[in-house]
């Protein structure tokens, strides 16, 4: 059979094609009109025209997150490459599928600063989880494949292509052909866990008086929701889930205690500190989750089960390293602890359920505030997520931007399902909640899709509200407008005198609902908590229409609890007068 | 604790990047680093010196092993291992000069009425001492390649 010729570009659309993409995300240049010429005479990868590369990441990424599946993002050199960067170091941070191909300038021209030409490979190395510069248009194919591998396997994590104008020449033409399997050698993920060492957890958690099951994003990532549910209903754990982790472990169910860390639960943090064994899969002792780390859970012996072995005992020393994927090692243990089944006694830890059962009723959240004004009169972002949880029945794809809206959604609207609560976690982006939004909508055309932002982060990406409007994105923006950047003013409140150094610009402010009408949308305000939820209705009711619903609220409500730094996880601020330690 | 790491590494462009990248992201030093192609030319060995206790050192490690192209990592600096560096040193040329570069054990590789080149390899004390000594004569140039390691037990950093 004779192979066909195509260039370097039709390459390209074709290794995409056969490695199954629809959807790539992306902005033309200079350097790219080879490969938008052939994506122009191709029809099975769609392309998004976003309207900065910063959100063609974030919705790639948005993509990846809520499917599973990577996302694929054009660029053109210079400038689109640099825009690609935030979006690159978000899904570095959180470890998502993502796959940047970034145009350069023609291969003679690299070193000569060129007309937009950066070393992208270069100022990507550092939020890359691998980078390829393609120099001849037959290695294109190979390339592919490799990306595609390197990005989805072991710890996934975004991968840069970077392809000079030359190579994508259409005049040069080579046997085409997509290799069926890729083989790198100096890169083999271990997925099953070393026998032995399950061995050790299981005898551990077979002996546990006060165990504690922490689950991150790697449990999300790794679809291992399943195996983890199993585990926890057989041990009868209580467990909690970091911020990446929210729906790794539905949030009603009977054995949750919230999320733990910064803003968690009292009840998860008194929890973890309170400890004898701690099961941490898929997460990875993140500074805002230990708090200060020489003071972390000092009773509590440790089992941590992840993929990247440079996750093991890098903040904390564990007793039980084991390296593999969340799914695999859940499902070995449990084979194990079946087989133990007699030396399980789940009255053992009935007065540790009751322990933290008392803490929740002492200072756990009050998930029911949406009938109760506050004293100030105003609507408070509680009340705003609360409202939203009860309008779409916890069954919405929720993105967030970064600030006090996200840890108000993270604490209360309750995820039940993996792949439900999207959010940059890890670099704590703002502006990532709209893209990201396009990404999870364009992937999941019918579902139900809002992104909870604030009047700061919404603004750092708004320009993707035309987007919204080319591809008839209905998301309903829930924008929580306290006119200030909350987050980093909660902190001015509470640790440099209330010094409000420039975290105010409520004079300054656009008309959200003006603004959303003038890109084609719908715009709605709200100001008084009567309001609150018959406006939470008609938004979600315009079922076609992206509705921008921007809701005036307490400017001085801060997020709690909130651990103090420098202390254990058992010091809480949990409200602006109570803290738990002298 | 002076430790010493080795790795092999897919001898291809931007590989030696992404290895001292690493060390800068990361906040570790580096204190010698040494690299060259290896007898199998699709590899290249590195040998590099760095200060740390264990847990930093064993961080360093699986760091570099998550690289896609670094294909092995061996820290050699726990077990036995040999450790040599290369010394050349440039001179003002004399017959006292010459006597004493090969009273320290160093060979002349060059010499003419004015600059004597000689070669001195040696454990990184040894060549810290050698230095020490000439430091009398008028030495005008000092240049060495940092340490090149090789582990004294059965384990070998091949493929």
């Amino acid at each position: 059979m004779s192979k066909e010729k195509l260039s370097g570009a039709e390459a390209l659309m074709r290794s995409l094609q056969d490695e199954g993409i629809e959807l790539v995300f992306g902005y033309p240049g200079g350097a790219s009109l080879h490969i938008y010429d052939a994506l122009f005479k191709q029809q099975a990868v769609q392309h998004v025209l976003v309207r900065h590369e910063q959100g063609a990441v974030h919705a790639a990424d948005g993509y990846a997150r809520s499917t599973g599946k990577p996302g694929v993002v054009f660029v053109t050199s210079g400038p689109g490459a640099t825009n690609a960067i935030t979006g690159l170091a978000t899904s570095y941070m959180d470890s998502t599928p993502v796959i940047v191909i970034s145009s350069q300038v023609k291969a003679h021209l690299i070193g000569t600063d060129s007309f937009q030409e950066t070393d992208m490979i270069g100022v990507s190395r550092p939020v890359v989880k691998h980078s390829f510069l393609v120099l001849k248009a037959e290695d294109i194919p190979t390339t592919i494949k490799k990306a595609f591998h390197i990005a989805t396997t072991g710890r996934p994590g975004p991968v840069v292509i970077d392809i000079p104008k030359s190579v994508t020449d259409p005049d040069y033409k080579f046997d085409y052909s997509y290799p069926k399997d890729v083989d790198i050698r100096s890169y083999k993920p271990v997925e099953e866990g070393h026998s032995g060492q399950i061995r050790k957890a299981a005898k551990l958690l077979l002996a546990s008086e006060r165990p504690v099951i922490y689950a991150g994003g790697g449990v999300i990532q790794n679809d291992a929701s399943e195996e983890l549910i199993e585990l926890v209903n057989f041990l009868n754990f209580p467990v909690t889930n970091t911020l990446m982790g929210l729906g790794a472990y539905p949030a009603t169910g009977d054995k949750f205690i919230g999320m733990l860390g910064m803003h968690g639960t009292y009840e998860a943090n008194m929890a973890m500190h309170n400890s004898d064994l701690i099961l941490a899969v898929g997460a990875r002792f993140d500074d805002r989750i230990t708090n200060d780390p020489a003071q972390f859970a000092l009773g509590a012996k440790k089992i941590h089960i992840d993929i990247d072995p440079a996750s093991l005992s890098k903040i904390i020393k564990v007793d039980v390293p084991i390296v593999g994927s969340a799914k695999s090692c859940l499902r070995q243990l449990l084979n194990e602890l079946k087989k133990n089944e007699s030396k399980l006694h789940k009255e053992k830890i009935e007065p540790w359920l009751n322990q933290i059962q008392d803490w929740r009723n002492e200072h756990g959240l009050n998930h029911d505030m949406l009938q109760k004004p506050s004293p100030s009169g105003k609507i408070l972002p509680q009340q705003v997520i609360q409202s939203l949880y009860k309008e779409t029945k916890g069954k919405a794809y929720i993105t967030s931007d970064v600030g006090q809206h996200q840890m108000f959604t993270a604490q209360y609207y309750h995820f039940d399902k993996p792949r439900q609560w999207i959010n940059s976690g890890g670099l704590g982006t703002m502006g990532f909640g709209l893209p990201a939004a396009m990404g999870v909508q364009l992937a999941f055309p019918r579902a139900t899709v809002a992104c909870v932002t604030g009047e700061g982060s919404i603004q750092m990406c708004i320009q993707e509200l035309s987007t919204c409007l080319q591809y008839d994105l209905p998301i309903k923006i829930i924008n929580v407008n306290n006119s200030s950047l909350g987050m980093v003013k909660q902190w001015q409140d509470m640790q440099y005198g209330g010094r409000l150094s420039q975290t105010l610009y409520e004079d300054s402010l656009p008309d959200f609902v003006k603004l959303a009408e003038s890109f084609g949308h719908v715009g709605m305000k709200v100001e008084k908590l009567e309001e609150l939820e018959s406006a939470m209705k008609d938004c979600f009711k315009l079922k076609n229409k992206l509705v921008f619903l921007d809701i005036v609220v307490d400017q001085d409500e801060h997020v709690y609890p909130m651990l103090e730094a420098g202390m254990a996880l058992d010091a809480m601020w949990l409200d602006k007068e109570t803290k738990t330690w002298e | 604790m002076k430790r010493v790491v080795a790795l092999l590494m897919e001898n291809q462009s931007g590989a030696l990047s992404r290895v001292v990248g690493l060390f800068s992201q990361r906040g570790y030093n580096i204190e010698s680093l040494i690299v060259a192609p290896t007898d199998d030319p699709s590899l290249s060995r590195l040998t590099m010196t760095t200060e740390g206790d264990a847990r930093v050192v064993e961080q360093i490690t699986k760091q570099l092993n998550k690289l896609i192209d670094v294909v092995k990592v061996l820290d050699l600096s726990v077990e036995d291992y040999v450790g040599r560096e290369l010394l050349l040193i440039k001179l003002d040329s004399s017959e006292e000069a010459e006597a004493k570069v090969i009273s320290l054990g160093g060979q002349v590789l060059f010499k003419n009425e004015s600059i004597l080149n000689a070669e001195f390899v040696g454990s990184s004390e040894e060549l810290d001492k050698i230095v020490t000594s000439l430091s009398e004569s008028n030495l005008l140039e000092v240049v060495r390649t940092g340490l090149s390691g090789i582990s004294s037990t059965s384990k070998t950093l091949t493929i």
